[in-house]
């Protein structure tokens, strides 16, 4: 075990906990306990040595308090362009007074609401970080969305997160998503200050019958940040599931992505970029279980990465004996600019039925240098000829996002990070 | 215009040109013909600036300017146009952000204002007539999926758009049935002018039929063997190479 957890601090954090959700609490952390921390070795945590990182970086384990954020911050943190509701969050709790009422959607601290069946979905024994946060988080947020109900405008989950002294963020939310209803959530965090801080996150989304969900998120949180989050989703039939997740930086990033398609007919959609620089190193492990026949299941996950950064994609794919046919794909592409950089990449396919159509496959390569050549023969300065093939390689998944604020932003930062615009 | 000196280049340490000397004045055309492996493209791509190819030796000076010191996107800024024997796919992107993005770069070169999206697109449909290209080709990703005679055709319509002061083709008409040939060249001579000047590397005498050169040159292993007017292609035509190969291959031993 490591000796981060048998430090005072560690244990003084453990038993502080809030007293609400007691037997959630309870299952979470003897769920840890057991678990552990990622040992150097351990199978799932192989490339992302997450255990050193926290030992090295957070020192002082303890909740950060919520942090005064103005309307102002709101407001400049806001999407160009983006018109719809935005539910604010400083250190993983909810700001009330800064956050939109949201017509026809139920919003409530999850402290409210000691019914919610935390831990079904983002189980504590399937990963030692949703178990730490299920033993420990603060207070979370609730979002219900009723059955039929069809919420046009996209809602904002914008976090502020910021710590003294490597101090642990742990947003807990809970979305659930009635039948025949359809919502999109942009998930966007903003870090605020310079110090080390630990971002535990678990997001757990329930998919009624022939719902229609997007999650979109960001992540461009600053250098400073370690983060582990844990976002699962369960869908009934007919139901849609998309979620795109770019991640621009961070110091290290540990994405679990889960989708358990529980009803025939479902779709879920996954499709991610990592654009990485300086020493960011991002692992993106998603997991998608068919579990009943006539699902479907998509998967596009496309990496750029530049300097010393390591990008780390494993994407599992398990197709239960009953799941008869399921039409599975998945891909992951992956250029590195320098020679410095480090992907880890690993498709993994289970399949225990016969009649399944199911294709996978990953690719590593350089920057196309007769392409680069005849673009630069046109006249185009080396620096936006990259541009251009690298946003046409990110390209794909980029036209996944729906929504046009959000798939504009992302271009934005994009184009930004690629050093031009065009 | 262009006054290329001894120049000798190599790729992975494999000599390929061996000292070719060519002077070419504003208003001239010239072809470069010969053998398959005689180095033809290998120069194109030299002027062009492609990294992979090493100067050794020797100097190339493009309207008063050491054009080997420049990069690839001065050289076109500069004036330099390579129209490409293997045209490139790339997928995913645009046709149109691609030129507007090439042509702004080199007026912005040139000192000239960028074009706003009106006045490009009308520039565009202009010379898109002049090369006879279909306007849904150009909706699509650059090159991608396009035959092979759409991809020389796209070529020129892009020499079209940049206004070079010297146009490489590098095989342009190889593929080209009579029809596409006739427009390519057609376009081609529209564009020429007595401020410009067109290098036209080509195995077949069938093009200068319809661009007419004033000189004519061959090259082989690496050097310009001989040089005379549009009658030594007809000669070539006729006669094939062997005969130069045996000369020059005899005067080495
Ligand atoms: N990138 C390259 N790598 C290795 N050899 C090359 C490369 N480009 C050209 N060559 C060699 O140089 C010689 C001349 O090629 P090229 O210039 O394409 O001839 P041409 O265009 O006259 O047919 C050939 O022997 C060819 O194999
Ligand atoms: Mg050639």
């Amino acid at each position: 075990m490591s000796t981060l957890t048998q430090q005072d601090t560690f244990q003084a954090f453990l038993a502080a906990s809030p007293s609400n959700f007691p037997s959630v609490r309870t299952t979470g952390k003897e769920s840890f306990i057991s678990q552990g921390l990622p040992a150097v070795k351990a199978e799932e945590y192989k490339f992302t040595n997450i255990t050193k990182k926290l030992e090295s970086s957070i020192q002082n384990f303890s909740p950060a308090l919520p942090l005064a954020v103005s309307a102002e911050q709101v407001k400049s943190a806001l999407i160009e362009g983006f018109e719809g509701d935005v539910l604010v969050f400083s250190n993983g709790s909810f700001v009330p007074e800064l956050s939109s009422k949201i017509e026809g959607v139920e919003v409530s601290l999850l402290s409210g609401k000691e019914d919610t069946a935390l831990g079904s979905i983002a189980k504590p024994n399937k990963d030692v970080f949703a178990a730490l946060n299920q033993a420990s988080f603060q207070d979370g947020i609730f979002i219900s969305v009723p059955k039929k109900a069809q919420i046009e405008k996209p809602i904002l989950l914008l976090s502020f997160n910021g710590a003294n002294a490597g101090q642990v963020v742990q947003p807990r939310v809970w979305i659930q998503v009635g039948d025949f209803a359809e919502v999109t959530f942009l998930d966007q965090s903003v870090s605020l200050g310079e110090q080390s801080y630990f971002l535990n996150k678990v997001v757990e989304i329930k998919g009624g019958i022939n719902s229609q969900i997007n999650y979109y998120r960001i992540q461009n949180e600053g250098k400073n940040c370690v983060e582990v989050s844990n976002i699962e989703t369960d869908i009934q039939k007919d139901a849609k599931f998309t979620s795109v997740n770019l991640s621009l930086s961070g110091d290290m990033v540990r994405n679990n992505l889960s989708l358990n398609l529980l009803g025939s007919n479902s779709e879920g959609n996954m499709y991610g970029i990592y654009l990485l620089n300086g020493k960011s190193h991002v692992d993106n492990h998603t997991n998608v279980d068919h579990t009943i026949p006539h699902a479907e299941s998509n998967e596009l996950y496309k990496g750029i990465l530049a300097d010393q950064s390591r990008g780390v994609f494993n994407g599992k794919i398990f197709v239960r004996q009953d799941a008869q046919k399921t039409n599975a794909f998945q891909q992951n592409n992956n250029i590195l600019l320098s020679e410095d950089a480090i992907v880890n990449t690993k498709p993994q396919l289970e399949i225990w039925a016969d009649d399944v159509k199911c294709s996978h496959g990953c690719t590593v390569g350089q920057l196309d240098e007769e392409a680069l050549f005849y673009l630069q023969a046109r006249g185009i300065d080396k620096l936006t000829a990259k541009g251009l093939l690298l946003y046409a390689f990110a390209g794909e998944v980029l036209e996944k996002i729906e929504e046009e604020s959000f798939r504009n932003y992302a271009v934005g930062l994009i184009q930004d990070r690629l050093g031009s615009k065009f | 215009m262009l006054s290329i000196k001894n120049l000798h280049a190599s790729v992975e340490g494999t000599p390929i040109l061996r000292g070719i000397n060519l002077e070419v004045k504003a208003g001239e055309v010239h072809a470069i013909m010969g053998p398959n492996g005689s180095g033809k493209s290998t120069l194109a791509s030299v002027l062009a600036g492609r990294e992979e190819y090493e100067v050794t030796d020797g100097e190339v000076i493009f309207q008063g300017k050491d054009l080997l010191d420049l990069a690839p996107e001065d050289r076109a800024r500069e004036g330099v146009f390579l129209a490409f024997q293997y045209p490139v796919e790339i997928p995913g992107v645009s046709s149109t952000n691609f030129l507007r993005t090439a042509l702004n770069q080199v007026r912005e070169y040139r000192g000239l204002e960028p074009l706003d999206a009106v006045k490009f697109l009308s520039l565009m449909k202009e010379k898109m007539a002049l090369v006879e290209i279909d306007q849904k080709l150009l909706s699509r990703s650059l090159n991608e999926g396009f035959s092979g005679g759409e991809k020389k055709r796209n070529e020129i319509f892009q020499m079209a758009m940049l206004e070079p002061t010297l146009s490489i083709l590098d095989e342009t008409d190889s593929g080209l049935d009579i029809d596409a040939l006739r427009i390519v060249s057609n376009g081609v001579n529209k564009l020429k002018s007595d401020k410009t000047a067109t290098i036209v590397v080509t195995h077949y005498q069938r093009l200068l039929d319809y661009i007419v050169p004033d000189y004519v040159h061959v090259l082989y292993k690496g050097r310009i063997v001989k040089s005379g007017t549009k009658e030594l292609a007809l000669e070539l035509e006729e006669k094939g190479y062997d005969w130069i190969k045996e000369e020059v291959d005899s005067a080495t031993v």
